[in-house]
């Protein structure tokens, strides 16, 4: 009798400890996110930028796929556990009525970018979600490599043209190829294709897939692909090969260009994508933060929300994650070597006289992998397998506009905006 | 409790078990790899392969363990042979052998990685000792039956010890007076091999063929940490499209493929191999 009310004893305590710190928990504002997912990134989220938080952060971040099914499940259900979700442009305007106004978070005098606030509408009249930070996809180069710079050749107002034939001069200068590419399974080469090369020749990212000046464009890449390294389809992260000196001039993600910066300082220099006939392509990238309507704190969320605009948690993430802030907020003096050096590229980039804005996709929703998988394609087959070209661009042509039908999206910068699904012509 | 149901009631649990974990999973991927947003479809059958990377995709897995699986058999039909004749030290031997098992398959994949990428030890030996000037892109696109072999090597190294293990029971079966009355007919030790050993041994390499084969077909976290997307297999393919692209019901229709390959290998070795009608272990 007495070893059975011990036993009950030990196991009515174990359950009130266990739903002590799971009601802990549960004051936590839970952030989900698809920002921020690499392992290091999301270390110095929760150590650096959300500790100070009052009532604490759970913050999870997720690849697309699992980002989306419980958003949507919340959705159906009407409730649920997100506090805060924080994604792209394109993942948050899909689902614009499922969030918050949040035109009353006041964000104690602190400005942000008018251009993103009027993103954050998301069309309507409310403010869907807030701007969190900013990145966009930049060129690095091995200090090393400038001596093989063509004559006349300014590094902030490069042409392809100008960067083929460095790569080639480097090629045949160091006997080896030095230019780089992510173009592993996890490198982000789609957004070369669909931000940057594509758009310079054809003024378009969807409709114009298989015109005459895209051709040009996969063209001119193949030129440069035979001074590019040919270990890039293994690449995800330009920071490591630049690190170790297999490339020494690269493209790539901001956050994935920083560790390179951050430990050889002296050794790097970040400069604008180069631009084609129809101007100097780019991809911005903007991430939101907004509040679903289900969610089971409102005020904990706002306060959350306002949290993140503040300009130390704003500096904060920028030394975490690499991604800019979109606030007028002054940057400390002390920051690291990589946002020093990546700052005015962004800058030079995003304002030159000939910048031309090439968005992420918007409204695709679960089948943005598929899209990206057909620019992947079109690259393995043209270049990599030395397909027909023309007939490579016809049939992934047929799979884009298949897909557009699909998912129903409308065009979107720097495409012509359309009447229903952006037509590929 | 009725004498006769007890074996059946004991069974219970497991059976269970198996149902629900196993054959009603097995019973959804069926439904989803035939449905579409209008009911019965073999929309995703088509996907799959009209895909321009299918037929590649099914000949990379089919041709891998037609070369993996008889280099193992042999493989391990020597250490098991090694492994049974040895007297004193064999545990240790035994467990010498069986140390890659332990690990995951994607550790064995990054092991073999450390050692072919640009900057990993076959490459610091080869320039150390002056061979190559710089290293060599062992595991880039264009050697692509560079990457082939580098798998080849990963997975003999990794699962051999699956089939040695299985063989060594085996051979432990089998009575030394078959190989007393062997020596006494003068035979020797390769006929002693091949009439003795081998024909005993017909249920245990069922056994581990079978298993080795159907894991074979399954090879997945070797292949993407030696070449990434670079060498397309059928698990590879099956995880890119219910990750990358989303699309469960092709993801489904690719595991029915490796089902349907894994179920016709073990029909052919039950069949191939099966223990005559009358003949006793």
């Amino acid at each position: 009798m007495k070893k059975t009310l011990r036993i009950l004893a030990g196991a009515t305590l174990a359950v009130s400890m266990a739903a002590f710190t799971a009601g802990a928990a549960s004051a936590q504002v839970l952030f989900w996110s698809s920002q921020a997912a690499p392992v290091e990134e999301t270390q110095k989220m929760r150590e650096q930028v959300l500790k100070a938080f009052e009532g604490g952060v759970d913050f999870q971040p997720q690849e697309p796929g699992p980002f989306i099914t419980r958003i949507e499940a919340e959705m159906e259900a009407g409730s649920g556990a997100i506090g805060v979700v924080g994604g792209l442009h394109g993942d948050l305007s899909r689902y614009a009525d499922n969030w918050v106004d949040l035109s009353d978070v006041d964000l104690a005098g602190i400005t942000a970018s008018p251009a993103f606030l009027e993103l954050g509408k998301l069309g309507t009249s409310e403010q869907k979600y807030l701007p969190w930070m900013q990145a966009t996809y930049v060129m690095a180069a091995n200090r090393q490599a400038l001596e093989y710079l063509p004559e006349g050749a300014d590094i902030n107002a490069l042409t392809y043209d100008q960067l083929i034939a460095w790569a080639k001069a480097m090629a045949e200068g160091t006997g080896s190829p030095k230019f780089g590419l992510p173009g592993g399974p996890k490198g982000l080469k789609h957004r070369f294709f669909q931000g940057f090369l594509l758009p310079a020749y054809t003024g378009s990212e969807v409709t114009k897939f298989r015109s005459a000046e895209a051709e040009e464009a996969w063209n001119k890449f193949k030129e440069l692909w035979q001074f590019t390294n040919p270990a890039s389809t293994n690449y995800d992260f330009m920071q490591e090969p630049l690190l170790t000196g297999d490339v020494w001039l690269a493209f790539d993600h901001i956050a994935r260009l920083g560790e390179a910066f951050n430990q050889k300082p002296d050794d790097f220099v970040a400069f604008p994508a180069p631009a084609g006939p129809k101007g100097r392509a780019f991809m911005p990238v903007l991430a939101g933060i907004a509040i679903p309507k289900g969610a089971p704190d409102i005020d904990a969320a706002k306060a959350l929300v306002k949290y993140m605009m503040q300009p130390e948690t704003q500096a904060a993430t920028l030394v975490a994650t690499n991604f800019f802030p979109v606030t007028d907020a002054a940057l400390p003096a002390d920051l690291p070597a990589s946002a020093r050096a990546l700052g005015p590229a962004v800058t030079a980039m995003t304002s030159a006289p000939d910048a031309l804005a090439a968005l992420l996709p918007v409204g695709l929703g679960d089948l943005g992998g598929q899209f990206n998988q057909v620019y992947i394609d079109t690259f393995e087959r043209a270049v990599l397998g030395g397909q027909d070209l023309r007939q490579v661009l016809d049939q992934q042509a047929d799979t884009l506009r298949t897909l557009m039908v699909q998912a129903n999206a409308p065009c979107w910068l720097p495409d012509e905006p359309s009447e229903g699904p952006c037509p590929v012509e | 409790m009725p004498q006769r149901a007890l074996p059946y009631l004991l069974l219970l649990p497991a059976t269970l078990f198996l149902l629900v974990f196993f054959v009603y999973p097995f019973v959804q991927i069926a439904i989803l790899a035939f449905s579409g947003p209008e009911g019965f479809t073999l929309k995703p059958f088509l996907t799959m392969a009209t895909h321009w990377k299918f037929q590649t995709t099914l000949w990379n897995t089919l041709l891998l363990t037609a070369i993996i699986v008889p280099i193992q058999l042999v493989m391990a039909l020597s250490m098991a042979s090694i492994v049974a004749k040895l007297k004193t030290g064999r545990n240790t031997i035994l467990y010498i052998f069986t140390i890659p098992l332990g690990l995951s398959d994607l550790a064995a994949g990054i092991i073999w990685l450390a050692i072919f990428e640009q900057s990993g030890f076959l490459n610091s030996v080869l320039v150390g000792l002056g061979l190559t000037e710089r290293p060599i892109l062992f595991l880039g696109y264009q050697n692509l039956w560079m990457i082939f072999v580098a798998v080849i090597l990963a997975e003999v190294w990794r699962a051999t010890a699956i089939v040695m293990v299985i063989l060594v029971s085996g051979l432990g079966l089998i009575p030394r007076e078959y190989y007393e009355a062997a020596e006494v007919f003068g035979a020797g030790p390769w006929k002693r091999f091949t009439k003795v050993t081998l024909p005993m041994l017909r249920p245990s390499l069922q056994t581990a063929l079978i298993l080795r084969t159907i894991a074979a077909f399954e090879v997945f976290a070797v292949v993407v940490a030696l070449g990434g997307t670079t060498l397309p297999v059928l698990m590879g393919e099956t995880f890119n499209w219910q990750f990358a692209l989303s699309d469960r019901n092709v993801a489904a229709a690719y595991a029915l493929v490796i089902l349907a390959i894994s179920i016709a290998s073990t029909l052919v070795f039950l069949r191939v191999l099966r223990t005559p009608k009358g003949a006793t272990i």
